[in-house]
């Protein structure tokens, strides 16, 4: 139970991308289709999972004073291990990452998970929560591709699926429609969140007006 | 020379790193609030960029290729990109203590970071030259500087204006970011690379 709690925790209540705001880089630069998207999201989880578990099974041998650099060190050579395995196997995929797949190692949200958590947690508690947290980074990913190959584009996952009738604003697919999608769905996760806490008060009050 | 002057236009606005090619975007959110601490942030990533790229180009071309390890280039970039930061720190504390009042804080922040590695990243792919990365590097550097400022600009200004609840603070920064970026969508095209 305790540990689908680290897991979940990930997906929408620290969500990387949308309540954290950090590794906001690839989540506009990758995210202009979805099959680059999802590409992105699974080898950043790859790579947060493995760097967790390292550092947690490190945690009592590594000195507190060299610890970033180490943590930079064990990331960069996990990211250079799923590059070379992207190039051998997606050798499309890998193109198109293009250099953001070797930025990876300076996303904020690997170093900060390892620091935050890993850091004082046991093994497998330290993987779970890599893996919720990477969970978390591909669902987001998913959602801004989606949102923006859908309009953009008017397909998913290059499959046509609005109609030669739909002329797409191409401009969701440049640069500046990622900058505005973004801003607009923290817009909404905001109101969402705003009406909740509305609904809850009002529920409040009522319970209390009955008593 | 009229090629090294298009490279360094072409890194600089065309191709910005903020708002074209989506680098440094923790920098530009977090820092452009204000626009004196955006000003000062820039000078350091330039200087900082320039210094760092020729760094890991001599080590690329002079240790990398010879010994055959191309492979470990990200690894070796980072740290050696971190370890150089930290030095010109310390030198800088040491002997310009009012600079470093000034700068000391950007300087480690900016530390690792993915403007700073990407722009050896775009070098090595390019295959550039010693100079011709340098006057990447110092154009990535300006376009970085002008977004900056430029944003931190228009944030003081959105200060005293009323937005909706719901789009404060970050929000509406990400729709303005786009705004500037589609204003930058205008160069696009205009110098062919």
């Amino acid at each position: 139970m305790n540990l689908w709690k680290e897991f979940t925790k990930g997906l929408i209540d620290e969500n990387p991308i949308f309540r954290l705001a950090l590794s906001l880089c690839p989540a506009l630069a990758v995210t202009s289709n979805v099959y680059n998207a999802l590409g992105m999201g699974l080898t950043v989880m790859f790579v947060i999972t493995c760097n967790n578990m390292i550092v947690s099974t490190f945690r009592n041998v590594i000195h507190p004073k060299v610890r970033v650099p180490v943590y930079i060190i064990s990331i960069a050579t996990i990211v250079t291990v799923a590059m070379l395995t992207l190039e051998a196997f997606f050798p499309i995929l890998f193109k198109e990452l293009g250099i953001y797949l070797a930025l990876v190692v300076v996303f904020a949200i690997i170093l900060a998970r390892a620091e935050v958590f890993a850091a004082k947690n046991k093994v497998i508690p330290s993987m779970i929560d890599g893996l919720g947290m990477g969970a978390g980074f591909t669902l987001g990913m998913l959602v801004i591709g989606t949102i923006r190959e859908m309009i953009g584009n008017g397909s998913f996952m290059g499959y046509q699926i609005l109609g030669s009738w739909y002329q797409p604003p191409l401009i969701v697919i440049l640069a500046p429609g990622g900058f505005i999608v973004i801003g607009f769905i923290i817009g909404f996760m905001n109101l969402s969140e705003e009406r909740k806490k509305q609904k809850k008060e009002k529920s409040e009050i009522a319970a209390g007006g009955t008593i | 020379m009229s090629e090294y002057f298009l490279l360094f236009m072409g890194a600089a606005i065309v191709n910005n790193f903020v708002l074209t090619r989506y680098l440094g975007l923790c920098i530009f959110f977090g820092v452009s609030k204000n626009f004196h601490a955006s000003s000062s942030m820039g000078l350091a990533i330039i200087s900082i960029m320039t210094m760092s790229s020729m760094l890991t180009w001599t080590i690329e071309h002079f240790i990398l290729l010879p010994l055959g390890l191309y492979f470990l280039k990200t690894i070796v970039f980072v740290v050696v990109i971190a370890v150089f930061v930290q030095i010109l720190e310390m030198v800088i504390k040491k002997f310009m203590p009012t600079l470093y009042n000034v700068w000391g804080i950007y300087l480690l922040l900016v530390a690792t970071n993915c403007v700073i590695l990407g722009v050896p990243l775009i070098n090595a792919e390019a295959n550039y030259n010693f100079l011709k990365s340098t006057v990447n590097a110092l154009g990535s550097g300006t376009g970085f500087a002008i977004a900056l400022i430029l944003f931190a600009s228009l944030r003081e200004k959105l200060q005293f204006s009323d937005v909706p609840k719901s789009i404060e603070g970050l929000g509406i920064a990400f729709i303005l970011a786009g705004m500037l970026a589609l204003a930058f969508q205008g160069f696009s095209g205009m110098i062919p690379l």
